[in-house]
């Protein structure tokens, strides 16, 4: 039983987060000119981890999910087309197609697999909440259309996922941190810590409308989307704060603008955003949340263990005791190791901020200074 | 430009290409909320519609190796959350159903990709009453992804042949400020297209 349940949850980590071995070995390289990009073959592979497919998600859930990606899209295109200058709509369109050329490119990661941007968190800090949720719904639709990845049906609710849940977490995130981390190096944690939450958020709403459909027990659904969505955020952090470092070394400006552009986005939809992840969690993830009682199989009890085996040699993980000792349900230990993990990213963050960005004397022409390397 | 591989067959001549596109958009959509909504108890329904399927795919001259390639393609990753199925009461039979159900709506999806071009869909979209800023952007998003991957490419083979030695830390490094560049460039080639646009007289 052991072997088997890690087996399949090796693959389960190798099909959900990463591509598989053997497809990377046939590009031979990250990201092959020849090969990687070109191949038909390969394009669908590369494909974010929370895709749900068709024939997942029951009607009832698909209907739910669908009605709020329509209100929660629908706000962002109505705050967009009162307050965006008629000069940024090519801009989203630009990096809404960035953002599909972005997650294709693939960052090796260990023993043959490779993780790749996701993007919520990048686009929202970037240009905002509403331009964000219209960037990356755009991107799962045309995603959903032509590469059949992702369910036509399920699109509500990746759109609910991805497009909403993890740019408005992510970007509130990073708003909060920004209130407490002052300069550039600041700014970069606040990235780094927010892609990582966002991610991890998103796998946890994902795994909720999962078990709401009967599709998988929420028992299992939960530590498996959670704790392998903890290890990806790793990845999703590391490489939003890579790039942005990059963009601020070639055009500070743009990195300085973002505070200015992002500011005054308070009016309805504010309200809309926020009724929406209130009601998504009330709805996905709190009638679960409860304490489980005794009944917890050892299927569970396995997966939660196993979860650990899986993640160690795949990347070194900040979640080495991933099951700690004397915590029984795998539900209650991944919220525990999902604590102690957010401390260490966040710790991670600054960490990497610092190699990073090295500190300097400040500017004292530059009144914010722009991320210098 | 090579990338065609995206709905390469999308402009073949065939019955079910020259059907209008809302048949076709309104046909998926049946078939997925159907083979969703119905029981996998009763599987003749499902046997119906595979058979359907196949002979609508007869009909588009669609070479079948391209059929079941995307299918067997995208096929690994529903199984890597079907998985997850198993893990409670009457755990196969779940799986299974999920399995006959995400293929068949997977099968269905990529038909109405590869005998639809991407603008036909987007102008049923505007005319089913999809706000208009949406299309618009997702008409550049379809527009320009050619464009950014070519970008991607230029930018890639630059750092390759500039690369002699390199290890993964290295590596993170140099795609990270690639993918830096490709944003701004981006930026860059937004602000000449509307440019562009203005001087079309849009707006």
């Amino acid at each position: 039983m052991g072997i088997a349940t890690l087996c399949l949850l090796r693959y389960i980590s190798n099909a959900v987060t990463f591509r598989s071995s053997h497809l990377t070995k046939v590009t031979g390289q990250s990201f092959a000119p020849s090969g990687g990009f070109t191949d038909g073959s390969n394009q669908a592979i590369t494909r974010n981890s929370m895709h749900i497919p068709d024939g997942f998600l029951d009607v009832k859930t698909a209907v739910a999910t669908g009605l709020f990606s329509a209100t929660g899209l629908g706000a962002a295109l109505r705050h967009a087309g009162r307050h965006l200058q008629s000069r940024k709509i090519p801009l989203i369109g630009l990096t809404a197609a960035f953002i599909f050329v972005a997650q294709m490119l693939n960052f090796p990661v260990a023993s043959g697999t490779s993780g790749h941007l996701l993007g919520s968190t990048f686009a929202a800090v970037l240009l905002g909440p509403s331009a964000a949720i219209i960037v990356m719904s755009s991107v799962l639709i045309v995603q959903s259309f032509i590469f059949a990845d992702g369910g036509i049906l399920a699109l509500g609710a990746n759109i609910f996922n991805m497009a909403i849940v993890a740019p408005l977490v992510g970007y509130g995130t990073y708003k909060a941190l920004r209130l407490l981390l002052q300069g550039s190096q600041g700014q970069l944690v606040a990235v780094g810590f927010a892609s990582w939450l966002s991610t991890v958020v998103a796998a946890v709403f994902c795994a909720g409308e999962l078990a709401w459909s009967g599709t998988a027990a929420w028992k299992a659904a939960f530590p498996a989307m959670a704790g392998v969505h903890m290890l990806t955020g790793l990845g999703e952090a590391a490489i939003t704060m890579l790039v942005i470092a990059a963009i601020g070394r070639t055009r500070p400006e743009l990195m300085n603008d973002i505070d200015d552009s992002t500011a005054s986005s308070r009016d309805s939809a504010t309200f809309v955003y926020g009724a929406l992840i209130v009601i998504g969690l009330f709805l996905l993830v709190a009638p679960h949340a409860s304490p489980l009682p005794d009944g917890l199989e050892k299927v569970a009890a396995s997966l939660g263990f196993e979860q650990k085996a899986v993640s160690d040699p795949a990347i070194s993980s900040p979640l080495k005791g991933y099951q700690i000792p004397g915590i029984q349900s795998a539900s209650t230990a991944t919220i525990a190791a999902g604590a102690v993990g957010a401390i260490a990213v966040f710790a991670l963050s600054f960490l990497f901020a610092r190699v990073l960005i090295p500190r300097r004397k400040k500017d004292a022409h530059s009144p914010t200074p722009p991320i210098q390397s | 430009m090579r990338h065609d591989f995206l709905d390469r067959y999308s402009r073949l001549d065939s019955p079910i290409h020259r059907l209008p596109t809302t048949v076709k958009l309104f046909g998926t959509l049946c078939v997925v909320a159907s083979s969703v909504s119905v029981s996998f108890a009763h599987f003749w329904f499902f046997i119906i519609v595979a058979g359907l399927l196949l002979i609508l795919s007869a009909l588009t001259s669609i070479p079948w190796k391209f059929i079941f390639g995307r299918l067997i393609l995208l096929e690994p990753f529903a199984l890597g959350i079907a998985v997850m199925a198993l893990f409670q009461e009457n755990g196969a039979m779940v799986f299974l159903s999920i399995l006959v159900k995400s293929s068949l709506c997977l099968f269905t999806v990529i038909l109405l990709s590869n005998t639809t071009p991407f603008s036909k869909l987007l102008q049923t979209m505007k005319r089913l009453g999809v706000p208009r800023l949406l299309v618009t952007i997702l008409a550049l998003l379809y527009r320009y992804l050619f464009v950014l991957i070519d970008e991607a490419e230029r930018l890639n083979r630059a750092r390759a042949s500039r690369t002699f030695s390199s290890n993964r830390r290295k590596k993170w490094h140099m795609l990270a400020s690639l993918i830096g560049q490709l944003f701004v460039r981006s930026t860059e080639r937004a602000e000449r297209i509307y440019a562009a646009m203005t001087a079309r007289g849009w707006k």
